[in-house]
């Protein structure tokens, strides 16, 4: 996926645009497919783990590992785990490591990609130096090194965490939200690393519609900057934010499934899909199922994200279709 | 639009205070070149300009496209710097203010612009975009405080209640440039920059447009910067006519002055190259049009910026700049030349007989 910057043509003609994207999406089949293909997913990761007869990590030593059967339909994990149960269950992190690290990125990304375009000048080179310079760090590292000095039980991170949790619920202290916080953990370092593309579209967009006599006409009427950029430069550009958030999603569901293969994503009980492939790969020769069925899932969401993210690309941007 | 013949006659002089004065304005733009963006050249797009607006009048700027006239009028409304001169509005500094008290000045001062549907915000409605400078200044606590005033200015300008929740794609060009012209009445200005207001508009609803704002002007006594490079449209608007050539004002008369005794050469050469609305008229009638592209504002003429094209150039002109002087009563014009003189029968060079 390439970081574009164009502007939806002739600016943004108003509701119309909404209205034109949902027809041209609906006539493109792939896209609507695959997006009730992904609700359909959604829902179930949401409603199973609470329907199902096995809880995502409940043991059964005894049982171990079976293959698919009638009680277990997808088999059970060396551990004699429901592997149905735990499918589901890590398509609900997975899904929600994607949702809220794209809504952190886009957030992030938003603001300052439209403050640093429409202030321009010296905010706009030091911000975008301040881009430059964290694209540059190779990915892997920081996250290892965050993970290692921020991700256990005496990180302040962790305190922060635990007191946050403590408005919720009596028992924050328990060591069992451990896995939780490290969750957490990585939602937060993969929207920190995901918002630098979104921010220098976003700047693109804005530098291209700052000169458009309405912009000037708000400043005339006297409106403040900052609801100049938040009220009338990014809803214009609303267009390539919703394709690159589209997009953004399969990517960071599928960053956080490698993180989690190589160990440093989400960690056991808890389950994803990454961690379930990753189980799954070890004892790929022994227990084929325990491979097979957590990577359809995972391929068949990331396809469908894809699917989806380039039909609203095409429906809301139809001129960056590729000829 | 009425005959050429029905011009404003100029009331006799007013004992109000200018609503607008602007002394000695020059706007200038860095010119930058490559990667590093050196600056390479200064453009003038606005040099010493200096008039003065009072309630209730008209001030027509003309001139050719890229003279500077639109800076003028943005730079007089702070959507453009200056780099030297005043602007007052009000009696108020105007180049002086920032930030907040900047803001809140503007409620003094609007803006009309030339294309109607570029300067309506495509995501929102005629509501949002007529209730928003009263949600700015706090004039309404919000959008639905604001309906009943956004009511009243759409039926002003010619609206119904029923437009208020249209986007600007769904409305005709006039409807657009009423709305525009709501939005900078919802503040009660006093002084109203119209840059080109109805050019961007079809034919026949020009005339509509016109006379509204001529209404609105009776009504509220509002005062005018109206530009335009119509002539006719200026002639039917405007009290005073200042005519501009590559940023500085050349030519600065009451309008009936302007029209029956142009002084300035160029003045002649706009008036001439005109069209005028009857057919036998227009074709009996010699046209003379300005031969070649006014000279680039980046590397301008010395002396008199118009003596490359002028036909009674002389050997001053190329060296000393005319400053305005009075030729007439309220009538002053920037040119060496002792008396207006007629373009010569045959065209000279630098001018070709169309």
């Amino acid at each position: 996926m390439t970081a574009r910057a164009e502007v939806v043509p002739g600016g943004a003609p108003g509701r119309s645009l909404g209205r034109d994207a949902w027809r041209r999406l609906r006539h493109n089949r792939a896209a609507f497919v695959a997006g009730i293909v992904l609700v359909v997913l959604l829902l179930a990761c949401i409603f199973v783990p609470m329907l199902a007869p096995y809880a995502y990590d409940r043991q059964d030593l005894a049982l171990g590992a079976t293959p698919p059967s009638a009680a277990h339909w997808m088999g059970t994990d060396f551990h004699g785990r429901d592997l149905f149960a735990r499918v589901f269950f890590g398509g609900r992190v997975s899904f929600a490591v994607g949702f809220i690290a794209t809504g952190v990125a886009l957030v992030i990304g938003v603001t300052w990609g439209a403050v640093a375009g429409y202030f321009g000048g010296r905010v706009d080179a030091v911000m975008m130096r301040i881009v430059d310079i964290l694209f540059t760090f190779p990915f892997l590292i920081l996250v290892i090194l965050l993970k290692v000095f921020f991700a256990n039980s005496r990180s302040p991170l962790y305190h922060a965490f635990q007191a946050t949790l403590g408005l919720f619920v009596k028992d924050a202290k328990d060591p069992s939200y451990l896995p939780l916080f490290q969750i957490f953990f990585v939602f937060g370092a993969l929207g920190l690393v995901s918002w630098l593309t979104m921010a220098r579209i976003v700047r693109g967009q804005v530098i291209a519609l700052r000169e458009q006599p309405f912009i000037e006409a708000a400043r005339a009427i006297g409106v403040r900057p900052l609801a100049i950029v938040f009220r009338h430069l990014v809803p214009n550009a609303a267009g390539p934010i919703i394709v690159y958030t589209a997009l953004t999603v399969p990517q960071i569901m599928l960053t956080e499934a490698f993180l989690s293969f190589l160990g440093l994503g989400t960690e056991e009980p808890l389950s994803s899909w990454g961690l379930l492939v990753a189980g799954g790969a070890e004892t790929m020769a022994l227990y084929p199922w325990l491979l097979v069925f957590p990577s359809v899932m995972l391929a068949v969401t990331l396809l469908c994200l894809n699917f989806l993210g380039d039909g609203l690309r095409d429906a809301l941007d139809p001129r960056a279709r590729k000829a | 639009m009425s005959a050429p013949g029905a011009a404003r006659v100029p009331e006799p002089t007013l004992p109000a205070a200018a609503v607008l004065e602007v002394d000695r304005l020059r706007v200038t733009f860095p010119v930058r070149r490559g990667v590093l963006g050196r600056r390479v050249g200064t453009l003038v797009a606005v040099d010493d300009v200096s008039f003065a607006v009072r309630p209730g009048r008209t001030l027509g700027l003309v001139g050719e496209s890229g003279c500077g006239k639109s800076t003028l009028g943005r730079a007089i409304l702070r959507l453009c710097e200056a780099e030297s001169g005043r602007v007052s509005v009000d009696g108020v500094d105007v180049r002086a203010l920032t930030g907040e008290r900047l803001r809140r000045a503007r409620r003094k001062m609007q803006m009309i612009f030339q294309d109607p549907y570029a300067s309506l915000d495509p995501r929102r409605t005629v509501l949002d975009c007529v209730a928003e400078p009263l949600t700015v200044h706090g004039l309404a606590s919000s959008r639905r405080a604001a309906l009943p005033a956004v009511t009243r200015l759409l039926e002003r300008v010619g609206l119904e209640a029923s437009h208020l929740g249209r986007y600007p794609h769904e409305l005709s060009g006039g409807q657009r440039q009423r709305v525009g012209i709501a939005r900078a009445l919802a503040l009660e200005p006093l002084l109203v920059v119209a840059d080109e207001p109805v050019s961007a508009l079809d034919m026949s609803i020009r005339a509509q447009i016109v006379n509204l704002l001529v209404e609105l002007q009776r009504e509220l006594g509002l005062a005018y910067l109206f530009i335009a490079h119509d002539l006719a449209l200026v002639r039917y608007v405007s009290h005073e006519v200042a005519v501009m050539y590559l940023g500085r004002v050349v030519e600065h008369a009451p309008v009936r002055a302007l029209f029956a005794r142009p002084f300035h050469p160029y003045t002649h050469a706009l008036l001439a190259s005109a069209p005028v609305p009857d057919p036998d008229a227009e074709r009996g009638r010699r046209r003379l049009v300005l031969a070649g592209e006014p000279p680039s504002p980046l590397d301008p003429p010395t002396g008199c910026a118009f003596h490359p094209r002028c036909p009674h150039a002389e050997a001053r002109c190329a060296r000393e700049r005319p400053e305005l002087r009075t030729v007439g009563d309220g009538h002053r014009a920037a040119c060496h030349l002792e008396a207006p003189r007629a373009w010569p029968a045959s065209p000279p060079a630098g001018t070709e007989g169309a």
